[in-house]
């Protein structure tokens, strides 16, 4: 354990509602060893805003250990921050310099408005899911599970891309908005492995629609989704999404 | 003594059908009462929380025609903690060929239980565990394979057959988001309306029945309500009133709670499970502790050195003068004893000295064997992600250099009285999941908790509330204007304005911390009688002092992370003390439950049969300090009492 304390100055994204006008506000916490997490470094913040009667800066976290998909921080201009493959929770303060200015904002896209600071709305994200991101299978109906096999490799790939914590870094980081990656890491999914083929058509066309209409942006191959992920989840998801798109589209 | 244990007179009926154990479930079926299709769509059913148990029942029951209301705090249901379980979920397929079976998955869950479950309903869980494996490989969940095509097994802790079916270190992830998937059908079908960022913050009891629930919108601050015929609350476990714990920081007990002070018996709140292999807390500042499988025990051997206070780097501690105690001390489960066991041995080493690192509150969970036997690819493949995460916390590198690890709150078996219905003594409120009490006694094994909540969402109650429904309730006309409702709206919004009024000089976190830390070092993994007497007068204390000192900063009617926590906090401060009571009256050891006056010449907890084979119901009286207790006395007509061996 470090006995050494660390002071930063924070510029911090506040506004006070969706329409509300925001603006970086500069704030200097004290008292940060290097063990602490992000958001750990957030809440001495906050405690410290609270014990003076100031309104706390609000953001949103849940597990804390990078898989909820709650948090989500542009820190210095980078979603997640400066570590690749982690998300904001993840991110320890032995990364930065004792003494230096760290900007703090919100997912910035059109399709996931502001509520309050630093806290967004992604419902568009479960929208594009209820269009067609799942196998349509009743309770109850299901064979024996190892009566349909599916290949180690097709798992694991499977696997790679069901990993998607749909946090919404990939949009934040994309200079189109676009949510390709997120989408497409669940039409692969499905359509690596032999459940997902009845509907592996209808499900492209259906969540490309749906990701089109909330308003994100479409893939011209920056790849700043896949450098931001939090589960390293790979581009080849958005070839194989637009591959399956483009047959659904001319078979339909 | 400061608090004052009342005898109920409610006689508490489990409803367990006739009939052999293993019959019970499809007798049930055959006999229970149906819902004519047609009138499904009659029926509202609000369900709240979308975890395991909450999705896996709004979307079987959206399935089968009903109107479902889904409500959940989070801004999707994606996020609820069931995502971050890591090692596994259990079912009694056989695949292996090792000798396993229904009543095997039975017998090891009443056993690993220490003989405080329910029979019947755990019978039931193991039946019914080979559907959902089913179900979700059905759904496209990417569980591990074989090469030829088959699904993998892992063993995991108090079983000696490979039960255990994951995806890689996130088998609760991926169960959640398939579950999580045919939820989101049932949505854009219609048949399931979805509610975000609400909080429910009281229960509706119209005419001894459970109409509806009181939410707060957590954006707008928006006080709602709605009706329904019937109210599933799934809303996970209370882990977090030890304010560090592997739970996520806005798990709660409110929910729950609330309920319990409208008439739910609260059952076992006292059966914590404090899971042995968490990464140790650093420091004061620390927010949660972060669970390292338990899978990692099938390959990471746990030891110390034999010498106390050894400060050599781990690596320059010859193996003869390691004491590998878990092998030493249970011959035939080695590594893999259950949880409760290996937690105590854990916190045994570190009391007798013997305990490492900086804080010497940690043990080793050392790989090195692992790697020399399958080599480094191997153990990435089987535990990578879990190994990438101790490093990133950490900052050491688990290929090089053990783990150091120490026991942390993970869940509880506790919960919300339900009989074999998944009801609670409140008419037409059910409970699922973890937030009830019935299937793991005093003791959850691993894997067992992923399947519990899908057992309970996808296979047990569409039949109980069907047959709840066509029994007890009629598809009535809702109505949000009945003087429960106002009653109910009034006291939330009260509540709220005690809570912002007080105007004090201490944040909610405040009295969090100070609450955690009474509860982990008297309710924690060992306990004792002053202890208990001690850990009820510093809660009361801390009561006191919360409702004169707390400050709340913003306003109602906004997003505002302070007044939701401070509403948990004030529930946590009556959870608490109920705790410490149960764990008083129960003068016995069983399963997490570990009384020091009870305890055997080796160390080993101690149980009572004779005077505690009950399940202990709390019933509210008004005042924390004074509850209820009511007995269902668990009788074992299949599986013989007998004092649980590891050895």
């Amino acid at each position: 354990m470090s006995s050494k304390t660390m002071k930063f100055n924070l510029k911090i994204w506040r506004q006070a509602g969706p329409n509300a006008s925001g603006k970086l506000v500069d704030y200097v916490v004290e008292d940060v060893i290097p063990e602490m997490s992000f958001l750990e470094m957030l809440d001495v913040l906050n405690e410290q805003l609270a014990a003076k009667g100031q309104d706390p800066v609000a953001f949103d976290s849940d597990c804390r250990e990078g898989i909820c998909g709650t948090c989500g921080l542009v820190i210095d201009g980078v979603a997640h921050g400066p570590l690749s493959g982690t998300t904001t929770c993840g991110i320890r303060m032995r990364h930065f310099n004792a003494g230096e200015t760290i900007t703090i904002e919100p997912w910035r896209a059109s399709s996931f408005p502001i509520v309050k600071d630093l806290v967004v709305d992604r419902t568009a994200f479960d929208r594009i899911i209820q269009s067609g991101g799942y196998v349509s299978f009743n309770t109850g109906s299901a064979p024996d599970a190892n009566a349909v096999p599916v290949g180690k490799e097709a798992a694991h790939d499977s696997m790679d891309a069901a990993t998607c914590i749909g946090c919404g870094a990939c949009v934040a980081a994309c200079p189109n908005a676009s949510a390709h990656l997120f989408t497409a890491a669940k039409v692969y999914q499905f359509a690596r492995i032999p459940q997902g083929q009845p509907e592996r058509d209808q499900r492209v066309l259906n969540m490309v629609t749906t990701h089109d209409k909330e308003g994100f942006g479409d893939c011209s191959n920056h790849g700043e989704c896949e450098a931001v992920c939090p589960k390293r989840i790979s581009i080849k998801t958005i070839a194989q999404m637009r591959r399956d798109y483009l047959v659904a589209s001319l078979r339909s | 003594m400061s608090f004052k244990i009342e005898m109920g007179d409610t006689v508490l009926d489990s409803k367990v059908p006739d009939g052999p154990i293993d019959e019970k479930w499809t007798l049930y079926k055959q006999n229970a009462k149906l819902v004519l299709p047609a009138n499904k769509r009659k029926y509202t059913i609000i369900i709240v929380g979308t975890g395991l148990a909450g999705s896996s029942a709004a979307a079987t029951l959206g399935e089968l025609g009903y109107k479902v209301k889904s409500f959940c705090i989070h801004d999707s249901a994606r996020r609820a903690h069931s995502v971050a379980a890591q090692g596994g979920i259990n079912a009694a397929k056989n695949y292996q060929n090792d000798g396993d079976s229904v009543w095997r998955l039975f017998y090891d869950t009443v056993k690993g239980g220490d003989f405080r479950a329910r029979e019947a309903n755990v019978h039931r869980l193991s039946e019914v565990s080979v559907n959902i494996i089913d179900q979700c490989a059905a759904q496209g969940v990417p569980f591990a394979r074989e090469y030829g095509g088959t699904l993998a097994n892992r063993s995991f802790g108090g079983a000696q057959v490979s039960r255990t079916f994951y995806a890689r270190g996130q088998t609760g992830q991926q169960l959640l988001y398939g579950a999580y998937g045919s939820f989101s059908r049932q949505v854009h079908e219609g048949n399931v309306e979805f509610y975000n960022h609400r909080e429910m913050l009281d229960l509706v009891v119209q005419d001894g029945k459970a109409r509806g629930i009181i939410t707060r919108n957590l954006v707008t601050g928006e006080i709602e309500r709605h009706a329904g015929h019937a109210v599933l609350l799934c809303t996970g476990g209370y882990g977090t009133v030890f304010y560090l714990s592997t739970n996520a920081v806005n798990c709660n007990v409110t929910a729950a709670w609330r309920c319990h002070k409208r008439g739910a018996f609260f059952a076992n709140p006292c059966y914590t499970q404090i899971h042995p292999t968490c990464i140790p807390q650093a420091g004061d500042f620390q927010s949660k502790l972060t669970l390292m499988s338990e899978s990692l025990r099938n390959d990471g051997r746990v030891w110390v050195p034999k010498e106390k206070g050894d400060n050599r780097h781990p690596n320059d501690i010859p193996a003869e003068e390691r004491d590998y105690y878990l092998e030493r001390r249970y011959p035939a489960f080695g590594n893999l004893v259950p949880r409760d066991i290996a937690s105590r041995a854990a916190k045994k080493a570190c009391d007798d000295g013997y305990g490492v690192g900086p804080t010497k509150l940690a043990v080793y969970l050392d790989f090195k064997t692992a790697i020399e036997r399958l080599g480094e690819d191997a153990v990435r493949e089987r535990y990578g992600n879990l190994f990438d995460m101790y490093e990133e916390i950490t900052g050491e590198d688990p290929y090089k250099v053990p783990m150091r690890i120490y026991p942390a709150s993970h869940y509880t078996m506790g919960g919300l009285w339900v009989d074999y219905n998944l009801m609670t003594t409140i008419p037409g409120l059910h409970a699922l999941g973890e937030c009830n009490f019935s299937d793991h006694g005093a003791n959850r094994l691993g894997a067992s908790a992923l399947m519990q909540g899908l057992s309970d969402g996808y296979f047990v109650i569409p039949y109980t509330l069907g047959n709840y429904l066509a029994s007890h309730q009629k598809a009535d006309e809702l109505t949000t204007e009945t003087d429960a409702f106002v009653e109910a709206e009034k006291s939330v919004k009260e509540g709220i304005e005690k809570l912002m009024s007080i105007g004090g000089n201490q944040t909610p976190n405040h009295y969090h911390k100070e609450l955690g830390k009474i509860v982990w070092n008297h309710v924690g993994m060992a306990r004792n009688e002053e202890g208990l007497r001690k850990a009820a007068d510093e809660i009361q204390a801390l009561r006191k002092d919360f409702w004169e000192n707390l400050r709340v900063t913003g306003k109602e009617e906004e997003f505002n992370k302070n007044l939701e926590f401070a509403g948990r906090v004030a529930d946590f401060l009556e959870l608490g003390e109920l705790m410490a009571i149960d764990a008083y009256d129960r003068k016995e050891s069983c399963g997490g439950h570990f009384r020091e006056e009870y305890q055997t010449e080796a160390g080993e907890a101690l149980r009572d049969d004779e005077d505690y084979c009950y399940a202990a119901a709390w019933e509210w009286s008004g005042d924390a300090s004074k509850p209820k207790l009511n007995k269902e006395h668990l009788t074992f007509e299949n599986v013989k009492l007998a004092q649980r061996s590891y050895k």
